[in-house]
């Protein structure tokens, strides 16, 4: 499929995720209290907030990881709330994990190719061979994510860093929509880090992508976020554009000013 | 693998040769190692490329051996018929012992297949009426085989050999859409559900649908093998689903290499070559049989066959200098 | 004749207690074992078989006789207990890296090598070793004759289940076992010494087999194949009640003491079937057993 020519199903045109009123608790402890967001179609957004805000609880309960207590979760204007993680993959929600998650004994590109196998459903063809299917798939994908020249090694034995483009690349293997990245730089170094957030950005664009991301380091998030959604004890703090919420009085006392970052 | 030898094709050449070349006793072994290799090798899709160790896959080839023996002993039929009814009971079997195991990981899985193969173990001792009991089915018929009289090459050998002819063939067969799976989309799948399971959940697969389809396929083959075995042996007894039996072509299985598909055939072989010659020296095979055991855990964990392929790669690329060649799905390690 | 019907039941339920009894101390080294380092030692027949010739072989240096018979138990078990801490520090120890299928297959292969091994020293003939003087007699319990190392056997049994209940309970040792069985990369972290924790937990365990093997002594055939037999046993055990569950594990030994006794009697052609049905149903309905959970309580 040639991503260029892809029509994105709401450019900038409503919500693509809409969030309402979720709140998920464990024994007890209130996790996630009453979040309501909106994720516009084509924009880049970050969940940040201190450790123990519910940043996590919050991805797995957009992903389906997580049923929440109260509250729905909408995606295309559709209502995912009930719906488990491999169903709303299938509408378009993609996401990548915040330990590497790849098939380890297959090769780089078996792993891209296993994907591809598995979104166009055909995972059940049991009598012709499956080499070379999405061969072209499969290289441009693995080229965009900078794999290419990797794709017969075994997983196994890339780096870490290259383990997380190999995810990336699995991930949008599935043709999703919206991508939640669960902390995507964590582990990395510095290097690494401006390597993949370059890379992230790069493919939300040439896509058309909207991003949803968590993330502890502020630099990566004010440099490609456009929107922010600040997370504290569970509740939303703030929502805005970055320089918005950078001035929010609120959220400098809470999290920014306690040096945070 | 970059030459391209066609193994299953030379394999099967030789197999079917043996009786030109050999004794009778050699034809007698080879069809032996012919019938276990389909059986590790129905293993192997389970445990080398889903992941799944079961130590009750015996279970389906007693009941293809038994219904196999049974139809053709008490209900005289034909052998094609009593031959596919095996593999379709023990498919039926293994679908339904399956859908119980794949909602199961690990060692709960592996202990509820050990506990299916015990009661179907159970049943076959004790039902003397239909079973013959511990006494088991003995006097299973042979094949009616006079059709192959007119066959080129093969007609004019002696019939008591037309059985191993017949043998290599339907193994071969059996093999082959082994092979055939294990290349397709579908297996890709399988190793993607072995290697990470809620990865692959998360990408769209339903697990735990793919683990019961090729539970059933193993459970086929099985019961195909174990037909096979009940003919050769001219008797069907209980202990073919004996969790004993389930562990040795576990053995074999790992002894070849779970991570290459050719593995189980050769250690089937191996297995049952050591074997004849152990138990020619001492009757003391199962200790032998637990100490190879036990050093192929600690120093070959590829098995005899991986460790060939990756010490034959390693080479190759000290040679060529060159990054290794594309790595098709086995190496399952 | 409801009265010897009684009389019947009664034997039959102190007879399935006295089996659930020696089942118990071997299930708990087996849920123990589980319970701390996750592996399923299918050779835990095999170390109970070890523990029944060697008590044999103690007997026949000794002598018969009082004391000789609980020299021998003491003996055999500590030989066990020796012999598993072997297995555990010099092979086992070096497969923890390795996936769960290796170790378990290489639990089998010390079946392998055991079930053999005893056959190359004692031959295959039957043994048999003679009670003990002091236990020799019979004593009646309402109403029904016992033998008297039946009695000894069906309250040893719950006495050992205290003390192990005790020492997982009350003591720093018995704490850390509990903290395996729930977390061990926590354990480590904490600076506890796992590999000293494992050698302990295995040489418990192999203790408890081979203490059930020497006690046996009286009351079965010391024969090889008395491992097989009794593996599927544990295995069921542990199942029903739930694998590293200590006192599940004693609920699945009363249990299967219980059912395979009365099944003998009433249904004796499917009394293998029964307890191998038990088991399906169990991980069928519920996998983590009946006391279910991961912790040893």
């Amino acid at each position: 499929m040639n991503t260029t020519e892809r029509i994105p199903a709401l450019a900038g045109v409503g919500n693509l995720l809409e969030v309402r009123v979720l709140s998920r608790s464990f024994n007890g402890f209130q996790a996630v209290r009453d979040v309501s967001f909106d994720v516009p179609s084509g924009s880049i957004t970050a969940m940040i907030g201190p450790n123990g805000a519910g940043k996590t609880t919050m991805f797995n309960l957009l992903t389906g990881l997580l049923r929440p207590d109260a509250g729905t979760v909408m995606f295309k204007g559709r209502d995912v709330t009930a719906l488990p993680p491999h169903r709303r993959c299938r509408l378009g929600m993609g996401r990548s994990f915040q330990r590497t998650n790849i098939f380890p004994s297959l090769t780089v590109g078996q792993n891209v190719q296993a994907a591809f196998v598995a979104h166009r459903g055909r995972g059940w063809e049991f009598w012709r061979p499956s080499a070379g299917m999405y061969g072209t798939e499969t290289d441009e994908l693995l080229e965009s994510v900078g794999l290419r020249d990797r794709a017969n090694e075994k997983a196994q034995y890339l780096s870490h860093g290259d383990q997380k483009q190999l995810e990336l690349g699995i991930a949008l293997a599935l043709d999703p929509e919206i991508m939640l990245l669960d902390e995507p730089t964590a582990g990395m170094s510095i290097a690494e880090t401006q390597k993949a957030i370059a890379l992230i950005g790069r493919l939300a664009r040439e896509r058309h992508l909207t991003l949803l991301f968590t993330e502890h380091d502020m630099d990566v998030v004010f440099s490609i976020a456009d929107r922010i959604v600040v997370l504290h004890h569970g509740s939303v703090l703030a929502i805005g554009k970055p320089a918005e919420v950078k001035q929010d009085p609120e959220v400098r006392r809470v999290y920014l000013g306690t040096g945070h970052s | 693998m970059s030459w391209k030898i066609p193994w299953g094709a030379a394999l099967f050449a030789i197999a079917f040769a043996v009786p030109f070349f050999g004794s009778p006793l050699y034809t007698y072994l080879a069809t032996d190692v012919a019938i276990w290799a389909l059986f590790a090798i129905s293993l192997n899709l389970l445990v080398g490329y889903t992941g799944l160790v079961s130590f009750g896959h015996a279970a389906y080839f007693g009941i293809g051996a038994y219904t196999c023996g049974l139809l053709m002993k008490n209900g005289g039929v034909a052998f094609p018929w009593a031959f596919l009814a095996a593999g379709v009971v023990a498919a039926l079997f293994a679908a339904v012992y399956g859908y119980f195991c794949v909602k199961l990981t690990k060692v709960y899985f592996a202990m509820l297949t050990l506990a299916f193969s015990w009661i179907s173990w159970a049943v076959c001792f004790r039902w003397n009426e239909v079973t013959g009991g511990d006494q088991g089915l003995f006097g299973v018929p042979s094949p009616n085989l006079e059709w192959m009289k007119v066959l080129p090459l093969i007609g004019s050998r002696p019939p008591s050999e037309y059985f191993h002819f017949l043998t290599i063939v339907l193994v071969a067969l059996g093999i082959w859409a082994a092979r055939r799976i294990v290349e397709s989309p579908f297996g890709l799948i399988l190793t993607i559900v072995r290697d990470n399971p809620e990865r692959a959940q998360s990408i769209g697969i339903d697990v735990r649908r793919h683990r019961l389809a090729v539970f059933i396929v193993a459970g086929a083959l099985a019961g195909f093998a174990g037909a096979l075995f009940g003919i050769l042996n001219r008797g069907v007894y209980p202990d073919f689903m004996n969790w004993t039996k389930g562990a040795e072509v576990l053995i074999m299985a790992l002894l070849g290499g779970i991570g290459t598909f050719y593995g189980p055939v050769m250690g089937a072989f191996l297995i049952l070559w050591l074997n004849q010659e152990i138990t020619a020296i001492t009757e003391y095979w199962s200790l032998v049989l637990g100490i190879i055991l036990a050093a192929l855990i600690l120093a070959l964990p590829a098995g005899v066959l991986g460790s060939l392929i990756d010490i034959g790669r390693a080479v190759r690329q000290r040679r060529t200098g060159a990054s290794a060649p594309p790595i098709s799905r086995d190496s399952a390690r | 004749m409801t009265m010897i019907d009684l009389g019947v039941l009664f034997a039959q339920a102190l007879s399935g207690l006295t089996n659930a009894s020696f089942l118990f101390l071997m299930a708990s080294g087996l849920s123990l074992i589980f319970g701390v380092m996750r592996v399923l030692n299918f050779a835990h027949g095999s170390l109970y078989m070890v523990g029944a010739y060697v008590a044999y072989q103690c007997v026949v240096w000794l002598g018969p006789g009082e004391t000789s018979f609980w020299v021998a138990v003491a003996a055999s078990a500590t030989v066990v207990a020796v012999l598993g801490g072997a297995i555990e520090r010099f092979l086992f120890r070096l497969l923890y890296t390795r996936e769960e299928l290796y170790q378990l297959l290489f639990t089998y292969a010390l079946v392998l090598f055991f079930t053999d091994f005893v056959k190359v020293i004692w031959g295959v003939k039957q043994h048999s070793v003679s009670r003990p003087p002091s236990l020799a007699g019979h004593s009646v319990v309402f109403g029904t004759t016992l033998p008297d190392y039946n009695l000894f056997i069906i309250l040893l049994g719950p006495a050992i289940a205290l003390v192990l209940w005790l020492v997982l309970q009350r003591t720093r040792a018995g704490r850390l076992i509990r903290a395996a069985a729930l977390d061990r990369e926590m354990l480590e972290t904490l600076g506890v010494n796992v590999n000293l924790l494992y050698l302990g937990t295995f040489v418990v365990g192999s203790f408890l087999a081979g203490l059930a093997g020497a006690l046996i002594t009286p009351v079965a055939a010391i024969v090889p194949g008395m491992d097989a037999e009794i593996i599927i046993a544990l295995f069921i055990i542990v199942v029903i009640g739930g694998l590293g569950s200590f006192w599940g594990t004693f609920l699945g030994s009363v249990i299967y003491g219980l059912v395979f006794s009365f099944g003998i009697l009433l249904m004796p052609r499917f009394s293998l079937f029964a307890v191998g049905a038990l088991m399906v149903a169990v991980l069928i309905l519920r996998p983590t057993g009946l006391l279910g959970g991961r912790a040893l309580k």
